[in-house]
């Protein structure tokens, strides 16, 4: 049914430590073109910080990232985007005084044009370079809500927590991901509008050839419809892998969960 | 009546008052009645606030941005006719127009990419100093000024490294230091002057001596200042379209993800330090060409000009008029500027004043009096 199994991303042994906390220990897992992955586990687990180190924004005590057979371990957070990663943030992280064009934009980097001499003096090419990345931001933008494509120049301040992390994902979209990382998307939002946000996510998936995604959730609902694979952590270790439903009736898992909290 | 037109209409009227209170306020010298004017303006400008007109009144002005440049100009170029043969008037609108330029150039470092720089009177300075140094080598005027700006914007890049790697509290020490360095460098600098300083020799541009009045007829003679004035003028016309040009573009978005997040800018391919070393070269860049016109425009410049209280001032001018915003700066350099100089009472306390005026600012208007508004990238284009 898979159409390549060709490897997008792989970690090895891939360990991090604050101190004296190992937030991700010997942790190894591999992702293929196309896949969603649930990554699950109690709080503190180390799924945010699996996401910061491959990104970029923490460097690795130990092992290695491989994305696109890359070896990307110690890679700038810029690179790693370049590269076709993208994501969101589990608080939010979106530039609340700027507006929602500004904010997607911010996505598109690696496709804008930011020489000093294109910039200022060439102001006719820059107007036609902002008004076809607006269309598509706004395209994009309507899948996830029409009536917030009409809001473009508005302030992401003013918004619903919903509606900023709809934006907040069309922000990793827009660059045309290879891999998408998804922490925690649906906190603070009712069953209804986390079932609507994961359809948006899905038909999104549909467009761009190949995405991948990592979703960090806590919502199991979600996890079991749209993941092909779960992986869980606890203390920064992978205890379980597998189908949902397998990891759901793991005995480890249980205790992990129930120890957890 | 259509909604254009009474934009249109707003806007001339509003240049003109603008122009007719200025033209009043440089001219009356007696302390009450500029008091009485200051207050007056006060109370028109609380009183239309309070019946929603200046909201009113700022659509329209958006809505019409190139008349409103252009009005704003020609109400400057009234008020600077209107004085052509008083030098103190002219050298007082000279250095506003002045330090307009250099604060343009702090917003662009300070407002747009969050870069703190507490030594602008030195790249200011180092302006000045540029021009005295070359005063009288012949160089063209223009030159001069250009020059000013391209040492301010090398010395500029000393403090790069440290500016780069240190954030918020410990960038301001930084750059603390380096000013107080700066002034600390001149006065044991023999051949810079020293404590007394360096005279500045006068301009030519063309053949034209900018340090001799302008014969125009028999009866009308344009005073010396004129040609300062003028250039001072053309000098904010190109900031104000520079500074709008890059706030309009994606370097102008590429600084406020620096300055509003680096942490997500980061992980969106924005790379840190090159939009903060664009920001605070150019920035110093601007602060130098300012100084070097104000010096050639004084005739004489010493170390105590670069004080760090004039450093504040120039931050405070940013934080009153609001971060990012160049119409607020352009306010808040007049309203600096002009104030102690009219108003003796201030003249005294103005530290004092300026301080409290800070507080107040930072603790009930954070955003400044006149705020920037959101990025239109395309005046008039709404999608
Ligand atoms: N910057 C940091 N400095 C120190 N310790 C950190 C840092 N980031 C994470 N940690 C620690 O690493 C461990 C893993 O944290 P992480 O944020 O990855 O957990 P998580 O699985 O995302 O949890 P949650 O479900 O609460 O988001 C925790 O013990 C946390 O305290
Ligand atoms: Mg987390």
């Amino acid at each position: 049914m898979e159409q390549q199994q060709e490897t997008v991303l792989a970690f090895k042994g891939l360990t991090r430590r604050f101190g004296g906390v190992v937030a991700l220990n010997e942790f190894d897992m591999e992702l293929t073109n196309g896949q969603i992955v649930g990554l699950i586990g109690p709080n503190g687990s180390g799924k945010t910080t699996s996401f910061n180190v491959l990104t970029g924004i923490y460097e690795a005590n130990g092992g290695s990232i491989e994305f696109l057979g890359q070896d990307i371990t110690s890679w700038p957070a810029q690179k790693v985007y370049e590269a076709g990663v993208a994501r969101t943030f589990q608080r939010s992280r979106l530039c609340l005084e700027l507006s929602i064009f500004d904010n997607i934009m911010i996505g598109a980097h690696k496709r804008l044009n930011h020489g000093f001499m294109f910039n200022v003096f060439k102001r006719k090419a820059l107007q036609q370079q902002i008004k076809e990345n607006y269309e598509e931001a706004r395209k994009l933008l309507t899948i996830f809500d029409p009536e917030l494509a009409d809001k473009m120049f508005e302030p992401v301040g003013s918004l619903r927590m919903i509606d900023r992390r709809r934006i907040e994902i069309c922000r990793a979209l827009i660059s045309h991901p290879r891999l998408l990382l998804l922490d925690e998307p649906s906190a603070g939002m009712t069953h209804e509008e986390t079932r609507e946000l994961m359809d948006d996510i899905l038909e999104v998936r549909e467009m761009i050839d190949g995405l991948s995604i990592i979703l960090v959730e806590h919502e199991m609902g979600m996890i079991e419809r749209v993941t092909d694979k779960c992986i869980v952590l606890n203390f920064g270790q992978k205890i379980c892998e597998g189908a949902y439903r397998e990891v759901a009736s793991n005995k480890l898992v249980q205790e992990a969960y129930l120890g957890g909290e | 009546m259509t909604q254009s037109l009474k934009d249109k209409l707003i806007i001339l009227l509003l240049a003109a008052l603008g122009a007719a209170f200025l033209v009043t306020f440089i001219a009356i010298e007696e302390q009450a009645e500029i008091f009485a004017l200051l207050v007056f303006a006060g109370v028109l400008i609380i009183a239309s606030a309070k019946l929603g007109l200046t909201d009113k009144i700022s659509q329209s002005l958006s809505r019409n941005e190139r008349l409103l440049n252009l009005s704003v100009i020609a109400a400057m170029l009234v008020v600077i006719f209107w004085f052509h043969e008083d030098h103190f008037p002219l050298l007082m609108i000279a250095t506003v127009l002045l330090y307009v330029v250099a604060c343009c150039g702090l917003n662009m470092q300070f407002g747009y990419t969050g870069v703190v720089n507490f030594a602008g009177a030195a790249f200011f300075g180092v302006g000045c100093y540029t021009a005295a140094v070359l005063g009288g080598t012949g160089t063209p005027l223009l030159l001069v000024i250009a020059l000013g700006g391209v040492m301010a914007a090398i010395i500029g890049s000393i403090l790069i490294i440290p500016v780069l790697r240190t954030r918020g509290h410990y960038a301001a020490v930084v750059t603390i230091a380096f000013g107080l360095l700066f002034r600390t460098f001149l006065e044991v600098n023999d051949t810079l002057g020293g404590p007394q300083g360096l005279p500045v020799s006068g301009m030519n541009l063309f053949g034209w001596d900018f340090n001799s009045n302008i014969q125009i007829t028999e009866n009308i003679e344009f005073s010396f200042y004129m040609n300062y004035v003028i250039l001072a003028l053309i000098m904010v016309i190109l900031t104000f379209i520079l500074m709008r040009r890059i706030e309009r573009s994606w370097i102008g978005l590429n600084f406020d993800a620096v300055r509003l997040d680096e942490t997500a800018a980061a992980c969106y391919g924005i790379n840190i330090k090159r939009w903060k070393i664009l920001s605070f070269t150019l920035g110093n860049f601007l602060a130098g060409t300012a100084g070097a016109l104000f010096a050639m425009m004084l005739g004489f410049i010493a170390p105590s000009n670069f004080a760090f209280s004039d450093s504040l001032i120039l931050v405070s001018i940013v934080l009153l008029g609001g971060m990012g915003s160049i119409w607020g700066t352009i306010l808040a350099a007049g309203l600096v500027v002009l104030l102690p100089e009219k108003l003796q009472v201030i003249q005294e306390y103005r530290f004092l004043l300026y301080a409290v005026v800070m507080i107040l600012i930072l603790l009930f208007r954070p955003q400044g009096v006149l705020p920037r508004n959101l990025r239109s990238y395309i005046p008039g284009w709404r999608g």
